[in-house]
């Protein structure tokens, strides 16, 4: 190593340092803390007892633990693919080519910037079945009306709906995508007579692949950790997260563990098993992303 | 509705160019009325739960019985914002919340562009492996470390305080790391080696030379680290535990706190604590787009 080498070493080290303690004190350090305190029982208060692997034996025969990972699940693989295709669709309308694009990218972007708790809200009014817009306008249709938050069959389903109103974020990045494809592949596919909805097949999708990847990854990150909608629409003093626990997310059952049964060393365990499904997901997700990933845009 | 509409217009084939030989009268439609038409639904469908929150808030209590519901309060009920800042402490509230979003922004923006420039300015062994452990971390989500973080603090005696929501943002977030380095990436190194030969040290030239430099980078950070922090919720949640420290996103609550909740004045409150955002947006609407894109770059 010459001097130079060692001085910028020195230097380049000085820069990160903050990141490299707040890596190690909030990250690391935490992450392993919470593995000890997951063979603990221990209140948060006084000193943690050791019982062995008694947390994780207790995960297998908990049957409100099998529902959270369940309904996390069910709100994921639901919630993933649909939040994709719409913000694709959204990503095209905002690319369309019409003079006053940029109120409508507005519109259409703005809901993904407002604050989740304060959405749930509107979306308790807004579908609520006595004074809520949505269910006038199903009984004006003639379709039956729902209880989306009251109705265990639909509480997740309505998640899913309602984060769609934050599809405008991703589209954003799907809108740069798109833009980022040369227009001659677009007229040569044109003079061979391909129509839109061939060259949007042929053309589009192949090329924003990557983006999708970048969707998903950043959707199943979210999805696993989905808890505010259902704290509100619960009611975080309720015994049960929901009608029949249908809103019982799992972020939503290691807090409750953690902050309102006081049983923090079950909840450290139940949140280093969330740790080992987001590292197993993810590696999986860009396994299986070596398949049709295109990376021949530059 | 929205589901209904939302799987509609995901069957529509949206036209991206329009055909080329197409009749004048034909192409007119496809490509200036049709997509017009899509995209004022699309908008409306968005709008809609805004638009309803917006004229919930202005009815007054024996208009929020009525079926079917009125589209627009036949009383305009002004009072229900008084009334809505009286119910809970709103004012109080929104100050707890001005305050915890000033410091977690200041927070990410003196720490974040120090950081990218340790990884990206300076060559040195091993940068770019412990940046890919950086960006590696965007991974972990937070409810993973939330159970030993929470007694870590607990044990320091920072709960009920802000200080577990605003000391982490002074030691980086990976996000905003990544979003500065690729902007530092792209400024030339002359600039650099010039101020070296003028004599300056290494951290003179990052607040002098580039600091000025990165200031599009830096405001796209703090435009985002203020509108997350006016979002946060799981945080002050557990951290905060009485009423003289609650932001809005826990304040809401409480007009739910006797059997009935006051739906009206929820939603004027809502209104008030939406608006601070949309008003960031359409003030700095291209930092807002350039700072989304910068995101894409990789995944």
């Amino acid at each position: 190593m010459t001097r130079t080498t060692r001085a910028n070493l020195r230097k380049g080290l000085l820069f990160v340092s903050p990141w490299i303690f707040g890596f190690i004190a909030l990250q690391l350090y935490p992450i392993a803390y919470s593995l000890r305190l997951g063979f603990t029982r221990y209140s948060g208060m006084g000193s943690a007892v050791n019982i062995g692997f008694r947390n994780f034996v207790r995960m297998i025969h908990d049957p409100l633990f099998a529902q959270s990972l369940y309904n996390t699940l069910y709100y994921t693989i639901l919630a993933v693919p649909i939040g994709v295709v719409v913000a694709i669709v959204l990503a095209l309308a905002m690319n369309q080519k019409v003079r006053e694009v940029s109120v409508y990218r507005a519109a259409l972007y703005i809901p993904s910037i407002l604050p989740i708790f304060a959405l749930t809200f509107v979306w308790v009014v807004f579908t609520n079945p006595k004074y809520g817009l949505l269910s006038y306008i199903f009984t004006v249709v003639g379709l039956p009306s729902i209880d989306w938050i009251g109705d265990p069959h639909y509480t997740k389903l309505s998640i899913v709906i309602l984060a769609q109103l934050g599809a405008g974020g991703p589209a954003l990045i799907f809108l740069a995508g798109l833009r980022a494809i040369p227009a001659e592949l677009y007229d040569s596919a044109e003079i061979d007579g391909a129509g839109s909805f061939r060259r949007f097949f042929a053309i589009t999708l192949p090329l924003i692949t990557p983006v999708i990847l970048y969707d998903i990854i950043l959707g199943l990150s979210l999805g696993l950790q989905v808890f505010t909608q259902a704290y509100i629409i619960a009611g975080g003093s309720s015994n049960t997260a929901g009608p029949l626990n249908s809103l019982l997310f799992y972020v939503f059952y290691v807090f409750k563990n953690a902050f309102q049964y006081t049983e923090m060393g079950y909840a450290a365990a139940l949140s280093w098993f969330l740790f080992l499904i987001s590292i197993v997901i993810a590696l999986g997700v860009f396994r299986w992303a070596r398949h049709w990933v295109h990376y021949e845009m530059h | 509705m929205a589901n209904e509409a939302v799987t509609t217009s995901m069957k529509e084939p949206i036209d991206v160019g329009g055909p080329v030989h197409a009749q004048p009268v034909r192409r007119f439609l496809s490509r200036r009325v049709v997509p017009r038409v899509i995209l004022v639904l699309m908008c409306l469908l968005y709008i809609a739960p805004f638009y309803w929150m917006v004229s919930t808030a202005f009815k007054s209590p024996q208009e929020m019985t009525v079926f079917p519901p009125s589209f627009w309060p036949h009383v305009v009920a002004w009072w229900n914002f008084r009334a809505a800042v009286t119910y809970i402490p709103f004012f109080r509230f929104f100050l707890n919340s001005v305050l915890i979003t000033a410091g977690m922004t200041i927070g990410a923006v003196i720490s974040n562009p120090l950081i990218a420039y340790g990884f990206s300015r300076i060559e040195w062994p091993g940068r770019d492996a412990l940046f890919y452990v950086a960006v590696a971390t965007l991974f972990i989500p937070f409810p993973v470390v939330m159970v030993a973080l929470f007694d870590i603090f607990s044990k320091l005696h920072w709960v009920n305080t802000f200080l577990p929501l605003i000391v982490p943002t002074f030691f980086g977030q990976a996000f905003y790391m990544f979003l500065v380095r690729q902007f530092l990436m792209g400024l030339p190194k002359e600039l650099s080696d010039a101020a070296t030969i003028d004599g300056a040290n290494e951290f003179q030239i990052f607040v002098r030379v580039i600091l000025p430099l990165a200031k599009p980078a830096i405001a796209v950070v703090a435009i985002f680290a203020a509108v997350n922090a006016w979002n946060e919720f799981l945080t002050p949640l557990i951290y905060l535990n009485s009423d003289r420290l609650y932001p809005l996103a826990i304040g809401l609550q409480f007009y739910r706190a006797t059997h009935d909740v006051e739906f009206n004045l929820l939603m004027a409150a809502s209104t008030m604590v939406v608006i601070p955002v949309i008003v960031l947006f359409l003030l700095f609407q291209r930092f807002f787009i350039e700072g989304v894109t910068v995101g894409s770059v990789k995944g």
